[in-house]
């Protein structure tokens, strides 16, 4: 059939009813959307209801000791804990993903056999290993080693190196998404390797590097409440030390808990405006 | 026709470079002069070398063998009596800010603005202030045609505008010469003219680029030395009207066939 043919045919049929009036558009039903939600909304009002009405919860006792002066105190250790490992954490970890993805073959195997051991190996063995190193070396240039490693010197030592294995991944994965074009551009313009770095490379690394530094961030918010087990006193320790003397055990486990979902909110939000931050000259960026 | 003689002139200076990625060779011995205020197209079939070779000419690809003088300087390396020593980083980087790069895919920086992608290099590299350098940006985004897009991210203008971008980047340096690695092949057909135009009136003003291109029409209209490069070597050079016109040899004929 020839194109002349169909115009032909499209023009012999001028009262074509779908040209009469503007017809509205349906779309399709999805009586199941609507029954999933509503079971959904069922089973979560079920949930909450016994939450509030179950009397066992003691959320007066909850309010008690939600703003007391050991578990403020358990919560601020928590908080710079999290802070100062973050902080020492990515430094490293920093250090051994451009060790790693340097062209020195020493320092490439070093900062594989780093990242291999410290996350090949519990967080909760390796505190208690550095808590216990004096049986290894019971001094340390001449100082007692159980006065130089105290509990939260230990938290810090240990958290910090479990940290900077996962963190020199995650710098390390940043790094390896930026285009090999950016480099040979910075290079091309006679940029130094320091300026290369810190200008061109490390911002751009910084989008993928963001969310799961945020992931990161959160875990050890959380991760931090392992150090309970070397007597450090952080959030969720602290209302331990308050349960074990009163028994309210469910009760101050709420409190350790809201705190946590606040800090972690919080975080939440701050990661939101630092990854638009790096966003900046993207597609999605504005 | 007689092999090209260099003239006390030369900018550029290839002598029989060499060039392997692992057992693959891809430059076999390559001689090449470009004059002072030349502008010299390299032609070639994919994998010819030519955008290796181009590469070679600001050490981002180290020779195997051969040397390279630009404007009279040995490139990336010193001559210590019978050895080639590679130059420190700091030395091969003064060098590079001699010679302007324009990349295929523009390489612009996405993070910053047009206008901190320019002024970035004099300022970090040859620690110009930052107001002249400002200045002089302003100046050069004029000349592309794009003085209101200082303030633009890369990903928000069009390719043919991120290339002329690029080139302002490149002219920014003030380099002695300009190499174009294939400035047009990631473009949409409808914005190849304007970045054409943009290396036509940089060729009209006098500047020394060698231009690896496979816009045929182009080396005839601008070309003072057309280059066809075949399997890693300089096959013929010459005149456009001789190279693309009278090739002497079948394989220079053989491609223009195919691209004409």
């Amino acid at each position: 059939m020839s194109s002349d043919t169909l115009t032909k045919a499209a023009a012999a049929a001028p009262e074509d009813p779908d040209e009469a009036t503007p017809l509205r558009i349906v779309p399709q039903r999805r009586p199941g959307q609507w029954t999933a939600a509503a079971v959904v909304l069922a089973l979560l009002g079920l949930g909450l209801n016994s939450v509030v009405r179950n009397d066992a919860f003691q959320w007066g006792v909850v309010g008690d000791y939600f703003t007391s002066a050991s578990v403020l105190r358990g919560l601020w250790l928590t908080l710079w804990l999290t802070a100062v490992v973050t902080a020492l954490g990515f430094a490293l970890g920093t250090l051994l993903a451009a060790f790693r993805l340097s062209a020195n073959p020493v320092l490439r195997a070093v900062s594989w056999g780093y990242v291999w051991l410290f996350r090949s190996m519990p967080i909760l063995v390796q505190l208690l290993f550095w808590f216990n190193i004096g049986a290894l070396y019971p001094q340390i240039l001449g100082v007692k080693t159980v006065n130089l490693l105290g509990p939260v010197t230990v938290a810090v030592l240990g958290l910090t190196l479990h940290e900077a294995a996962y963190a020199a991944e995650v710098v390390r994965g940043g790094i390896l998404s930026v285009d090999r074009g950016q480099i040979e551009a910075a290079q091309a313009l006679g940029l130094s390797r320091r300026r290369r770095w810190w200008k061109i490379v490390l911002p751009q690394a910084m989008r993928s590097i963001v969310p799961p530094a945020g992931n990161m961030l959160i875990g050890t918010l959380k991760g931090t409440s392992i150090v309970s087990v070397i007597a450090v006193q952080d959030l969720l320790y602290s209302a331990q030390l308050v349960y074990h003397r009163t028994y309210q055990v469910m009760p101050l486990l709420m409190v350790a808990t809201l705190w946590y979902v606040i800090v972690t909110s919080v975080l939440g939000v701050g990661q939101h405006y630092v990854e638009k931050h790096y966003a900046r000259g993207s597609e999605r960026g504005r | 026709m007689s092999a090209p003689t260099i003239p006390a002139s030369a900018m550029v200076d290839i002598k029989s470079v060499y060039k392997s990625f692992g057992s693959l060779e891809v430059l076999k011995g390559v001689d090449l002069a470009v004059r002072t205020g030349e502008v010299a197209v390299i032609l070639g079939p994919s994998g010819s070398g030519k955008s290796t070779l181009l590469r070679t000419i600001n050490h981002l690809e180290k020779v195997d063998r051969g040397r390279i003088r630009v404007d009279g300087s040995l490139i990336g390396y010193r001559r210590s009596g019978d050895r080639l020593r590679e130059l420190p980083e700091r030395e091969i980087l003064k060098q590079r800010t001699r010679i302007g790069f324009v990349f295929q895919n523009f390489n612009l920086f996405p993070h910053l603005t047009v206008l901190d992608n320019i002024v970035e290099a004099p300022v970090s590299a040859l620690k110009r202030p930052r107001k002249d350098a400002v200045e002089t940006a302003r100046g050069l985004l004029d000349r592309v045609g794009l003085a209101d897009k200082a303030d633009a991210y890369p990903k928000q203008l069009s390719g043919g505008q991120q290339q002329r971008v690029a080139i302002a980047r490149a002219l920014a340096l003030e380099p002695r010469l300009l190499l174009f690695d294939e400035p047009t092949s990631a473009l949409d057909p409808e914005l190849v003219g304007e970045v054409l135009d943009v290396i036509k009136d940089l060729a009209h003003r006098g500047t020394t680029m060698i231009v690896v291109t496979h816009e045929i029409g182009f080396a005839r209209e601008v070309a003072d030395t057309v280059v066809f490069m075949d399997d890693g070597r300089v096959v013929e050079q010459g005149a456009p009207g001789d190279v693309l016109d009278r090739p002497r040899h079948e394989r220079t004929r053989t491609f223009l066939s195919k691209v004409l």
